[in-house]
């Protein structure tokens, strides 16, 4: 890499003494003169109608400030404009254990608390609806919900690209397999916090979120203020992996609690109580279908989901369409069929989390395809390379393939790990899987045509202040938006002074979720600091008596003159000095609805190999060491990027291993960090990390997602690994011992080698929308446009 | 504060410095390091102890302040990660951790840090298997624990 002096140098991030020193102020550090507590009444049941909620013997406590119900916050809100299905709180029906009712704001906590003790629900307590499969049959009572298809069915979509029963027709071989992905959570260390105040007439809030910009929104409908009214500020940020990419009930009733006491009021959640709130990783049962030629090419596919969606909508319509658009960039697929279906169940509600509803097809696909290699007596690992997309081109259904290091990451694991020679004994075992992501989506939840992030730096006296609304999560955002301005001014990003995250300070960013960041506001940021150059340099230039092509920029210095004497002679010749940038990315998606899900102006490919020692008395697994390569485009900065490849796959791992939000009559099985499991110190093997760089046309200095893409092909590895060992088939995650032991023992008594879901349900999906595949000479390009 | 609860004067040596406060006897000493002692740099992440992330050292041992009560550790010293750098210098392990991306949320990181000087106060040289032991009671969930190792191992060589 030539010509950059900060771009691709494994500098610290910009908040790094903030974190190590315990400065960094996070939601719940906060506490502003006469700030009242909030605590939050729930539903203990899982499914009922509130026939009466008293909340006289509350109001009567001493020390209580205020008590609210759902009559003070009737307006329904949703993260998708589709499914405006939830309220902050609900007067009429709770539809999951935790469902919030009423909520109180006092002196203290313990008084909050006592009071939410005090007031008195009366339900009539309806039949719950517990799994896919009892959502799919005639509700014994009431639904859940009353939208969306039959039964207790939220969505339902099926589509088709290409000719699928032709391309059926040619394969050699065709074979069908079923697959579960249990749901888990983010587990973030923080638990949700938010605090309001309510001056002037106007609301702030400060809030563990990853969106200020959609809880602005939010915030604006329920409370029925104008958004001119309301600043959402993002706090310090203690961990999101998607689970505080919803507007969240607690952030609008801290909200509204300040506006009726006039005095600021926080609503930390208790850890069980994050448990709860969830939004993570939908339970998905799968079956596919594919057809193959001798030699392994894929000639038709056909992929069927159906999401244990919880009670609410959340992101769930996308979540569904995520579970069958990403399979296509990773593979050459010719013709394509996705059947998806998303039902409500009585529990907590699913939405996002890392890789957002691609890795439980990924995982499917993944282990579908060895086994077809197992079939045909091909090497898995070579089979899906000869099946790999190239470059620059467009899949059967519309999504656009710019830069691709599929095939490098590949080569990267498989060589680095000796997976071509690998030992061949029992219990020993080695799996390949592969994956990509988006690098950010394409369209906006809710529809507009403005740009998705925006950039202002304003520089006065040598300073440079550099504003956009994106929120850095602990994955660097604030990092990479200071060195790019800094490699484009010349300076170092220490030099930069950040402010993000401020609705009233700066302009909008969507949002850290579905990896956008460094590519939107990354290239946002690029336009905004080359403007402030070009002021810069021509100033510079108009004293300097030399034509700008003269004049080198870096080092802190604007040709002749330090960055602080050209930032002045540029105010005087300009006045104030501020410049704008801003990102919109392309209009790429396919003509046909439902195609608003998939597309992105970049994808991120990844490979790992996972080794593992597994005991066929115990099940027990242990996994040795996990190769991991990324494409990402380019590293802005390779500590950071190592950082998200490192962390992405340690969350594979304990998704594959042990995570599992499960549920018992209504209540989560594990409510606490104790008995739900994730990986410590000890679990965690050793990760070699190989980032690989592609330099994609569209990215800001060709960089492309770096914090979701490799989390996904971490459980389908496991699972390989786990059949190269023992030779038994672990068809759902979690891996649990107990499910290896009981393979084995299916094995040795001649029953099919496997553990998972027997059977595929009867799901009433609508007649197909066949859709045309794009014309070969679509683009090629990144001035695709249709 | 509107009901009544019984108050114990305590003693506390925090820092290297001693505080009186009247608290509730049941308050934890999170609870009073973050609210009456403001000193926020201790987080909560479970109210359980099973996290770690309410990590402090008492007289140098790794102690969860979500299980302690005040009246039990008057007289001890209290460390917390404000207490780790000394004036605007940070301690190597601060160090390290900024330098190698240790941190990234954040949140678990004070706790993590003083895990960590007990171990090395304790262990000069860890090998990478005794820092897994040690840290093995503090989750992370950002950074697969591969960065802390490193610069556990980089403030390690730096201090001898």
């Amino acid at each position: 890499m030539t010509g950059f002096s900060v771009v691709g140098k494994p500098l610290p991030k910009v908040d790094a003494a903030a974190k190590v020193t315990g400065r960094a102020i996070y939601a719940d550090d906060m506490l502003l003169p006469r700030t009242l507590h909030c605590r939050i009444l729930r539903s203990p049941h899982p499914h009922a109608r509130i026939l009466a909620i008293d909340t006289s013997a509350a109001r009567r406590m001493p020390g209580v400030q205020a008590v609210i119900t759902g009559h003070d916050l009737p307006v329904k809100f949703g993260i998708l404009p589709v499914t405006q299905d939830e309220r902050a709180l609900e007067h009429e029906k709770v539809r999951y254990v935790g469902d919030p009712i009423a909520a109180v704001a006092a002196v203290d906590e313990e008084t909050a608390a006592a009071a939410c003790d005090a007031i008195a629900v009366e339900y009539e307590v309806l039949e719950p609806v517990m799994s896919i499969e009892e959502a799919l049959a005639e509700p014994k009572g009431e639904r859940i919900q009353d939208y969306g298809g039959p039964n207790n069915i939220h969505k339902l979509v099926a589509l088709e690209f290409g000719d699928v029963e032709a391309g059926f027709a040619r394969a050699d071989h065709v074979r069908e397999d079923v697959f579960f992905f249990q749901g888990n959570t983010h587990l973030p260390m923080e638990q949700h916090s938010a605090i309001a105040t309510y001056v002037d007439g106007r609301v702030t809030l400060w809030s563990s979120t990853q969106v200020v910009h959609y809880v602005h929104r939010a915030l604006a409908k329920v409370l029925e203020l104008p958004m001119n009214r309301i600043r959402v500020i993002g706090a310090s940020h203690g961990g999101g992996f998607g689970g505080k990419t919803d507007p969240f009930a607690h952030e609008i009733i801290v909200c509204k609690l300040a506006m009726l006491t006039g005095r600021p009021v926080k609503c930390t959640l208790m850890r069980e109580e994050v448990f709860y709130a969830h939004r993570g990783r939908h339970p998905v049962l799968m079956w596919v279908r594919t057809g193959a030629t001798r030699d392994g090419r894929i000639t038709a596919m056909h992929f069927r989901t159906a999401l244990d969606g919880g009670a609410y909508g959340s992101y769930g319509v996308a979540s569904t369409f995520y579970t069958g658009t990403l399979q296509t960039v990773t593979y050459d697929i010719p013709a394509y069929r996705f059947e998806g279906c998303r039902v409500f169940t009585n529990k907590p509600p699913c939405g996002p989390k890392r890789g957002h509803g691609t890795p439980q097809p990924r995982f499917a696909l993944e282990l579908h395809l060895e086994k077809i290699a197992h079939d045909l007596g091909l090497d898995p690992a070579a089979m899906k390379r000869s099946n790999f997309v190239k470059p620059m081109t467009r899949a059967v259904n519309w999504l656009r393939i710019t830069s691709c290091g599929l095939d490098e990451c590949a080569e990267r694991v498989i060589e680095a790990s000796g997976y071509r020679n690998r030992t061949r004994r029992r219990g020993h075992g080695m799996g390949f899987a592969i994956s990509s992501y988006l690098s950010g989506a394409g369209t906006a939840i809710y529809w507009n045509d403005m740009p998705h992030s925006e950039v202002q730096i304003k520089v006065d006296r040598g300073g440079v202040t550099v504003y956009c609304g994106a929120m850095d999560i602990g994955q660097g955002s604030d990092t990479v938006l200071a060195t790019i301005v800094a490699e484009e001014l010349g300076l170092q990003p220490a030099d930069i002074r950040l402010v993000t995250a401020d609705t009233d300070t700066t302009p909008i960013d969507l949002g850290s979720y579905s990896s956008r960041v460094t590519f939107m506001a990354g290239n946002a940021a690029i336009q905004a600091a080359r403007r402030m150059r070009g002021l810069l340099v021509e100033a510079a230039v108009a004293k300097m008596g030399r034509a700008a092509s003269e004049v080198e920029v870096g080092a802190g210095r604007i040709g002749d003159f330090s960055f602080e004497e050209a930032s002045v002679l540029a105010e005087a010749r300009f006045g104030t000095l501020t410049s704008a940038g801003s990102y919109t990315p392309p209009k790429i998606a396919g003509p046909y609805k439902g195609a608003g899900v998939g597309p992105s102006p970049a994808y991120s490919y990844s490979a790992c190999v996972v080794e593992l020692d597994a005991d066929a008395r115990s099940g027990l697994i242990a996994v040795n060491k996990i190769w991991v390569a990324h494409d990402v485009g380019r590293a802005i900065n390779p500590l950071l990027v190592e950082g998200q490849i490192e962390g992405g796959v340690y969350m594979g791992l304990g998704e594959a291993l042990m995570e599992e939000q499960a549920f018992r009559k209504g209540l989560h099985k594990w409510p606490s960090m104790l008995e739900y499991k994730s990986p410590t110190f000890l679990d965690m093997p050793e990760v070699e990390t190989f980032i690989v760089e592609t330099v994609d046309p569209e990215g800001p200095y060709g960089a492309k997602e770096a914090g979701q893409g490799p989390l996904l092909p971490v459980p389908p590895a496991v699972c390989a690994a786990v059949y190269d060992a023992l030779g038994v088939w672990i068809d759902e995650v979690p891996v649990t011992p107990e499910k290896i032991v009981e393979a084995l023992r299916r094995k040795e008594k001649g029953e099919p080698a496997r553990f998972g879901p027997a059977r595929y349900p009867a799901i009433p999906y609508p007649p197909v929308i066949k859709v045309e595949p794009p014309p070969k000479d679509l683009d090629r390009a990144s001035t695709a446009s249709i | 504060m509107t009901r009544d609860v019984e108050r114990v004067v305590v003693a506390l040596d925090v820092n290297g410095e001693r505080a009186e406060l009247l608290v509730p006897v049941h308050k934890t000493l999170l609870e009073v390091l973050r609210e009456d002692m403001r000193l926020t740099g201790t987080k909560h992440g479970c109210e359980l102890g099973e996290c770690g992330t309410c990590t402090v050292l008492v007289d140098g041992r790794p102690e969860l302040s979500c299980l302690l009560l005040p009246v039990q550790i008057e007289g001890c010293a209290i460390t917390t990660v404000e207490g780790m750098s000394r004036g605007s210098q940070l301690h190597p392990l601060q160090q390290a951790f900024a330098e190698l991306g240790a941190a990234q949320c954040g949140y678990c990181t004070p706790g993590i840090l003083l895990s960590a000087r007990s171990l090395l106060e304790s262990t000069p040289r860890p090998s990478r298997d005794e820092i897994r032991e040690a840290l093995a009671g503090n989750l992370c969930r950002c950074t697969g624990y591969a960065k802390i190792l490193d610069a556990i191992e980089l403030a390690a060589d730096r201090m001898n």
